[in-house]
């Protein structure tokens, strides 16, 4: 069905008993041409854009549980593109542009907010680094503002301005970032890549590759039967390195947990996304009210989807540096996620060693941002079997070349990206 | 997460840091370059009981090799690292 005023009103009057699936959830057929694994933001978005972009609809999702309900429902919701290396900066400018028009490329309210994110610095030496990063996003074109204390003071008053040890300084804006309702995004895809004809298939849990006798994959064996396929994507962040040994691949990956954390309702407070520069902590404000943040990962190798008190506390410390008059509103929801952390921080789009089978994993903590960017390079992978442009760079191979792209300059500690 | 430190006793988490994986072992000055890249950056990343190396600095400051079941956080053993202090045990 098509989303309108109209269709809006309809349900409306006839006292919303008659809203239609706004999916369809099918069995799985016996071969596809591209068949996807993870029904997460960034397999549903591929598939999209395969079927949208490409004209390849014959193409099956299949999700071990329910859509969304791994990495893509358990994220902070936070779009930018205020990346500094080559590779990245053009990538999530493209993830951002399709950020931007994605309601009415899908019909579906994703609740795309462009409310601004601002990195606040606490030092003149983060200016500078800031000031340096402002100029990368510029000359790239992107929209970056190096704003000072009078300008933050202006936006946010009710920020500490006065804490001896962090002062703020200012912050570097991007106005066109913000945040996006996840779970809507998630429906949104599987909404109209259900509209093109894809098939999407929950509770179908991979648990081996059907290969040729030249080693080519031809499907994957599955909990509810054999799927053949031409073309075999994984888009299973998180679990990259579980299904990729299934095809006998080790991966330059290790899974971690992060945890977010949401406070009870307040009357509106923080009117962007904002980040503690002299820590690592992230905060918005949901339209319900609550207070949406989160801060590193909890540091060990997990696929627990649950954290411990250390990073807790630490994160609450990073607000409380920032707004102690926080100190009173109490925590309400608190939950972990598993993610690729890969070693250098950057993700892997690219073929595998194996024929016919296609990765999209490597994603850290940042893959909620680069969802439509990651649906629509990964669809231009298996679609047309080359790299797109703007992920020429998310290789495979690139840590045995030396080509990382490592933002944050740790090396290949992934605990520490 | 508490860690039974065999120096220190039952300490929380917050006093540990982590490093990672125990099994990958350094190649030897001459290995090929297949052998240090994987040495590097190849990763099991195990779903389970893994063995891994963490460190003690808000308490003894010793490395410990802990296995620790990835899947429920669950550790099973706890030994010193092999160094001075594993001989100092072991005595």
């Amino acid at each position: 069905m098509r989303y309108s005023i109209f269709s809006l009103a309809r349900a409306a009057f006839s006292g919303h008993k008659n809203w239609q699936r706004t999916w369809r959830d099918v069995s799985p057929k016996d071969h596809y041409d591209v068949v996807i694994i993870g029904g997460g933001g960034h397999g549903l978005a591929t598939a999209w854009f395969l079927a949208s972009e490409y004209g390849i609809s014959n193409v099956a999702v299949l999700e071990k549980g329910w859509i969304g309900s791994g990495n893509a429902g358990r994220n902070t919701t936070i779009i930018r593109s205020n990346y500094g290396l080559p590779g990245n900066t053009g990538f999530y400018e493209l993830s951002m542009k399709l950020w931007e028009r994605m309601e009415q490329d899908l019909n579906y309210n994703t609740m795309v907010s462009q409310r601004g994110v601002i990195n606040l610095y606490h030092s003149d030496a983060q200016r500078d680094a800031y000031a340096r990063r402002g100029n990368t996003m510029r000359i790239n074109g992107i929209d970056a503002e190096l704003l000072d204390l009078a300008a933050v003071k202006k936006m946010m008053p009710f920020l500490n301005f006065d804490n001896a040890r962090f002062p703020v300084q200012g912050g570097l804006l991007q106005r066109r970032g913000g945040t996006a309702r996840h779970d809507a995004v998630v429906w949104g895809y599987a909404h109209a890549a259900s509209a093109l004809g894809v098939d999407i298939i929950q509770n179908c849990e991979v648990t081996g590759f059907s290969r040729d006798a030249t080693g080519r994959v031809t499907g994957v064996e599955t909990s509810r039967g054999t799927i053949g396929a031409g073309k075999v994507g994984m888009a299973v962040a998180g679990s990259s390195s579980r299904v990729a040994a299934m095809a006998g691949l080790r991966l330059p990956i290790e899974s971690h947990v992060l945890q977010a954390f949401v406070s009870e309702a307040i009357k509106p407070l923080i009117p962007n996304v904002m980040t503690f520069g002299a820590g690592h902590f992230y905060v918005s404000q949901s339209d319900k009210g609550g207070l949406v943040f989160g801060g590193d990962i909890d540091g060990y190798n997990s696929y627990a989807q649950r954290g411990n008190m250390p990073v807790m506390e630490d994160v609450c410390e990073g607000g409380m540096a920032l707004m102690p008059m926080i100190g009173r509103v109490r925590l309400l929801r608190q939950w972990g996620g598993i993610m690729d952390m890969s070693m250098d921080g950057s993700p892997i789009i690219d073929r595998t060693p194996v024929d016919g089978l296609y990765l999209n994993a490597g994603w850290c903590y940042g893959g909620f941002k680069a969802t439509p960017g990651s649906g629509l390079v990964f669809a231009h992978l298996l679609a047309r079997d080359e790299l797109h442009k703007e992920a020429a760079r998310f290789r495979l191979d690139r840590f045995r070349r030396g080509a990382m792209i490592d933002e944050k300059g740790v090396g290949a500690q992934p605990n520490l990206h | 997460m508490r860690i039974v430190c065999p120096f220190c006793g039952e300490r929380e988490l917050g006093e540990f840091t982590y490093l990672g994986d125990a099994k990958p072992v350094r190649p030897a000055a001459g290995a090929s370059e297949d052998e240090v890249f994987d040495y590097v950056y190849l990763r099991d990343n195990i779903a389970g009981a893994m063995s891994e190396y963490w460190y003690h600095g808000g308490g003894c400051r010793a490395w410990l090799k802990i296995t620790r079941n990835t899947l429920t956080h669950e550790i099973s053993s706890v030994e010193p690292a092999a160094g001075v202090g594993a001989r100092q045990v072991a005595r």
